[in-house]
């Protein structure tokens, strides 16, 4: 399985030493003259492998800044470069197209790739069962848990075969059980594959469930605040001990950084 | 489950720090693996919804018995209004008497003719105006200065009666069926480009973004992602768009009818109003709603439906 998806990396990806480079990058939105930064300045490596979460609270600037690494839209200064070609994106919602079975789903994204149409199905297939959904492949969008869906929308993500997921707080609209099933299946996915992650949210324990290392944005503008190194192995659970330490110490700081807005 | 292994040995583990993916060794892994999986396949099994469908024998009656019931209702009323003579009879004929007029229709050879006449050209003009308003919507749509241009026009069209473009049809074009066929389009072109319009509006934002992060831009995204979200809107502005062509046609067979275009149902109507024969005139009307309904029954209504229920979009599948 993980070979597959190490195999068809684009070349020149083994000679760079990140999977993403975020250099000096900031964003602005308005007329000019009424401008106002949203991203200022922001520096950011992600290495090849690594798993890395954007924590922050709302207003600074997150999600414009996985659009930015995602393409969506362009930074105002900086510059952006994932050399394994066009990163995935994951939303909190999980955008799947009602129109289509879950499997037909991921077939598209693979006929966007250019898989030829004999390959799509067993590709699908195999994607499914990743994700632990074999046999789903007819199922109707509607007829998922929401569970299920960001499962479907995962094994989407992975058929575009990027070095770079992106995730943009995708189960911050499930439950809590579910969430935490999502949490071991997004691990195991991880470290089965060489694919980087970069996965943005406000909940200071699912970052420190899932990152090797989490990196503190303020709010308005945006700024790289702190950063923190995880070395709790995986698989880690979000009740453990040392899960909830660093989630009181990160937790403290991000307090300390919204109270400071308050203050002016 | 999950709570068997709830904080083990949090201490435990963050001692060992190694920052690669190495997994935890393989007897924990085995054990978190299998319960994961089993875990999920509860989740999984707890919150589907299954759809069910419901039987013949209930969807009979829920969707057959009730029309069935109020058709005789109407033929009843209809037939005491008869007997108790609220009005003269040239009114209002029997239902008996119409009935004998299509069996005349029968016997004459004509009745499929005169039908399939008016429809032919009804389903034709619908196809060309379909042709016609999909490209034109989808312009409306995505060209911001099309839309400034155009946009109002089509939609103060929409509310223009289609039997106003008839005097000039004919004029234009003579009596002719290209005068009927100018009708249709006038006024089915405008409700299906605006069906589509309303369509593209309404697809979420998300689905193009979605669309844009795989690859599909331009041309592969509106086929891909665009047209395929837009389809409900644009099914409905597809069965308005039938409802007016057939609309439009019967205006413009009624006002320019001539020996010359074939004996259609809009013609057959004009030929009774003109024999002063209430019983043609009741069952050309019939007819004309007959043909309409049942074109809606057969493509529009399953059409509509489908789109729907494979979105998961009908108050009954969820």
């Amino acid at each position: 399985m993980a070979d597959t998806l190490t195999s068809a990396a684009a070349p020149g990806t083994e000679t760079a030493a990140y999977a993403a480079r975020i250099d000096h990058v900031s964003k602005a939105f308005g007329r000019p003259g009424a401008q106002q930064l949203v991203l200022d300045d922001i520096a950011l490596d992600v290495r090849p492998g690594e798993f890395v979460c954007l924590l922050g609270a709302s207003g600074c600037g997150k999600s414009t800044l996985l659009n930015l690494v995602a393409g969506l839209d362009e930074p105002s200064a900086g510059t952006i470069a994932t050399p394994g070609g066009r990163p995935a994106l994951m939303f909190q919602e999980h955008a799947l197209f009602p129109w289509l079975t879950a499997g037909r789903n991921i077939e598209l994204a693979l006929r966007l790739r250019g898989v030829p149409r004999e390959e799509r199905r067993t590709e699908a297939e195999r994607l499914l069962e990743l994700v632990r959904l074999g046999g789903a492949h007819r199922k109707r969008v509607h007829e998922l848990s929401g569970g299920m869906r960001q499962r479907v929308a995962l094994a989407r993500a992975l058929a575009q075969d990027s070095q770079l997921l992106l995730m943009d707080e995708p189960f911050a609209a499930l439950d809590a059980i579910t969430r935490d099933v999502l949490h071991d299946e997004l691990t195991r996915i991880w470290s089965e594959t060489s694919l980087s992650v970069l996965f943005v949210t406000h909940n200071v324990r699912e970052a420190v469930r899932l990152a090797q290392r989490v990196v503190l944005l303020s709010s308005r503008p945006g700024r790289i605040n702190r950063e923190w190194a995880i070395d709790i192995p995986q698989p880690r659970r979000i009740e453990d001990a040392a899960v909830a330490d660093l989630s009181v110490e990160i937790t403290e700081e991000l307090r300390g950084e919204i109270r400071r807005h308050g203050q002016h | 489950m999950a709570s068997t292994e709830t904080g083990t040995d949090g201490a435990e583990a963050a001692a060992a720090a190694p920052l690669d993916k190495t997994p935890a060794p393989a007897a924990e892994a085995g054990v978190r693996g299998g319960d994961l999986s089993g875990l999920e396949a509860g989740l999984d099994a707890l919150e589907t919804v299954t759809v069910e469908r419901s039987p013949l024998g209930r969807l009979l009656v829920q969707k057959v018995l009730p029309p069935v019931v109020a058709i005789v209702l109407v033929l009843v009323a209809w037939q005491v209004a008869y007997t108790l003579k609220l009005t003269p009879s040239y009114k209002l004929p029997s239902p008996r008497s119409v009935a004998s007029a299509l069996g005349d229709l029968w016997d004459q050879g004509i009745l499929f003719s005169v039908i399939w006449t008016s429809v032919e050209r009804g389903l034709l003009g619908f196809v060309v105006a379909v042709l016609i308003g999909t490209p034109l919507g989808l312009l409306v749509a995505r060209v911001k200065v099309v839309r400034a241009a155009i946009g109002p026009i089509l939609t103060g069209l929409q509310s223009l009666p289609s039997v106003a473009w008839v005097p000039a049809a004919v004029i234009w074009l003579g009596i002719t069926s290209s005068a009927m066929y100018a009708v249709i389009l006038l006024g089915a072109v405008p409700s299906i480009a605006n069906g589509l319009v309303a369509g593209i509006d309404q697809v979420p934002p998300l689905y193009l973004r979605a669309g844009r992060t795989m690859g599909a831009r331009g041309v592969r995204s509106a086929w891909f992602v665009l047209l395929p979200a837009a389809l409900p809107g644009y099914t409905a502005g597809l069965k308005q768009g039938w409802a007016f062509s057939w609309r439009s046609l019967m205006a413009a067979e009624l006002i320019a009818s001539s020996p010359d275009l074939g004996l259609g149902l809009g013609q057959f109507l004009e030929n009774a109003r003109t024999n002063s024969d209430m019983s043609q005139v009741l069952l050309a009307i019939l007819m004309i709603l007959a043909v309409g309904i049942a074109i809606d029954l057969i493509v529009f209504s399953p059409l509509e439906r489908w789109v729907l229920r494979s979105r998961g979009l009908t108050a009954r599948s969820q």
